[in-house]
């Protein structure tokens, strides 16, 4: 058959569109339970980590039922919405829609007797999107921990937001002023601070080079808590009541 | 089998005919990828996988492929084992596909490997093409991995993410030097390597 005939080229393409077509269809649907589970591990796994409970993706499961004993989706003012499973709310689709129809979950921690609210993170870096946990201790302003993961930042830049080093910056950090103002964690490159000794500043030293990663960050963390001052408010007077 | 041509085959690229070096393609991958080692390691690896793989199909399909739709099947070739490698990555080894997370995709674009494709697996037979993939991966990845080590070194003071300079150099007043992660300073540790190769192998320098 002559190579160079239309109809020669014309079959070839069509054999070979539905060659790979069916296998990379037949490999992606035959992987994709073993990749979500691998996503959903993760996240629990991240979760866990912003109260400090480190642990591998096989055991992330057993601890994620035995520390997180309320998860909520919240509307925005506050108030628990049951008919929502909180794991299963992707913030991605959640900050598209208007304030009123998103749902804002959180994840409510009790380690030896002492309890922590998680509230999940995302935002944009340089390249494409960035999330993260964040942890406040029960008094809803001392941050316990953070993490933070992207999609696609620089790798050894933007991308070092995902160090242990740089999310433990955050730790004992607080995002509400003396005033009660919410005023989050600034990610400055001016701080004057590089150790993070300072605690008091909501600042935490920037990563060289890594600028717009690290406002990224310091807009996620201010926008994402916004939403939720209400419940925070409800939580605190719920608190002062029973004492 | 691995008589002397075919041993050239995996030898050359590595310095007569280095893809970055003396060829200066895949420029672009190792500037992006070469602030640490253990990203530049990986993504090698990647490389050698996809490169021998699709140079092998390609050679396989040699007297099939149209010429006139060659480099669109090239692209179709590299780009399913890209996939392949990815959806294979993220099952079985998630901790090592989210290290590289964009950089398995990025391997569609190394002008490396479509240019040996079209250079020479669509005229070669299937040994001679693997051979000549590997090669020229391990080529491209030596490179990756010198420009790496220097620049996580001098850049971050650590290697593989252990820190190697000692705490008292510090203390001493030594720093990191910030530029070093910078994609300029990659590609002027790359034009030093070319400087000391040429140097050292005359015959690479252009007459006129």
């Amino acid at each position: 058959m002559n190579r160079d005939s239309n109809s020669y080229t014309f079959l070839f393409a069509t054999v070979m569109v539905l060659v790979v077509a069916s296998t990379l269809a037949f490999t992606a649907s035959s992987l994709k339970s073993l990749q979500a589970d691998n996503v959903r591990k993760e996240k629990m796994q991240n979760i866990l980590s912003t109260i400090g409970i480190e642990t591998d993706r096989e055991q992330a499961e057993t601890l994620y039922k035995k520390y997180i004993n309320v998860t909520l989706a919240l509307d925005h003012m506050g108030n628990p919405d049951d008919t929502v499973d909180a794991f299963q709310i992707k913030l991605n689709n959640e900050i598209k829609k208007p304030v009123e129809e998103q749902r804002f979950p959180v994840y409510k921690a009790v380690v030896e007797n002492i309890s922590y609210y998680i509230i999940p993170l995302r935002g944009s870096g340089l390249w494409d999107a960035i999330w993260g946990y964040i942890a406040l201790k029960s008094d809803i302003n001392t941050i316990q921990g953070a993490v933070f993961d992207h999609k696609g930042e620089t790798a050894g830049l933007g991308a070092e937001i995902t160090q242990q080093w740089f999310m433990d910056r955050f730790k004992d950090e607080k995002v509400f002023d003396d005033s009660g103002q919410l005023v989050g964690i600034n990610v400055s490159k001016t701080n004057n601070d590089p150790k993070d000794t300072d605690k008091d500043d909501h600042e935490v030293d920037a990563i060289s080079g890594a600028t717009i990663t690290g406002d990224g960050v310091t807009d996620m963390i201010k926008e994402r808590l916004a939403h939720y001052i209400p419940y925070f408010e409800k939580e605190k007077n719920a608190v002062a009541t029973i004492n | 089998m691995f008589s002397k041509k075919n041993r050239a085959l995996l030898t050359d690229p590595l310095d007569d005919n280095n893809p970055i070096t003396v060829q200066v393609l895949g420029v672009c991958s190792a500037l992006a990828i070469t602030v640490q080692l253990k990203p530049a390691l990986v993504m090698t690896l990647s490389v050698v996988a996809v490169m021998g793989a699709s140079n092998v199909i390609i050679s396989l399909l040699r007297n099939l492929i149209p010429n006139r739709i060659r480099i669109i099947v090239q692209l179709v070739v590299v780009a399913s084992m890209v996939i392949l490698v990815d959806q294979i990555l993220r099952a079985f080894a998630y901790d090592v596909s989210k290290q590289l997370s964009i950089f398995i995709g990025l391997i569609i674009t190394n002008c490396i490997v479509m240019g040996r494709l079209e250079a020479f697996a669509l005229g070669n037979g299937v040994w001679k093409s693997f051979l000549d993939g590997v090669g020229n991966a391990a080529g491209y990845g030596f490179i990756l991995i010198i420009v790496a080590f220097f620049r996580e070194l001098l850049g971050s003071g650590k290697l593989f993410g252990y820190q190697v300079i000692p705490d008292a150099l510090y203390e001493m007043g030594y720093e990191n030097n910030g530029l070093m992660l910078l994609s300029p300073m990659a590609l002027i540790t790359v034009g030093v390597f070319i400087w000391i190769q040429r140097s050292r192998n005359r015959k690479l320098i252009e007459k006129n």
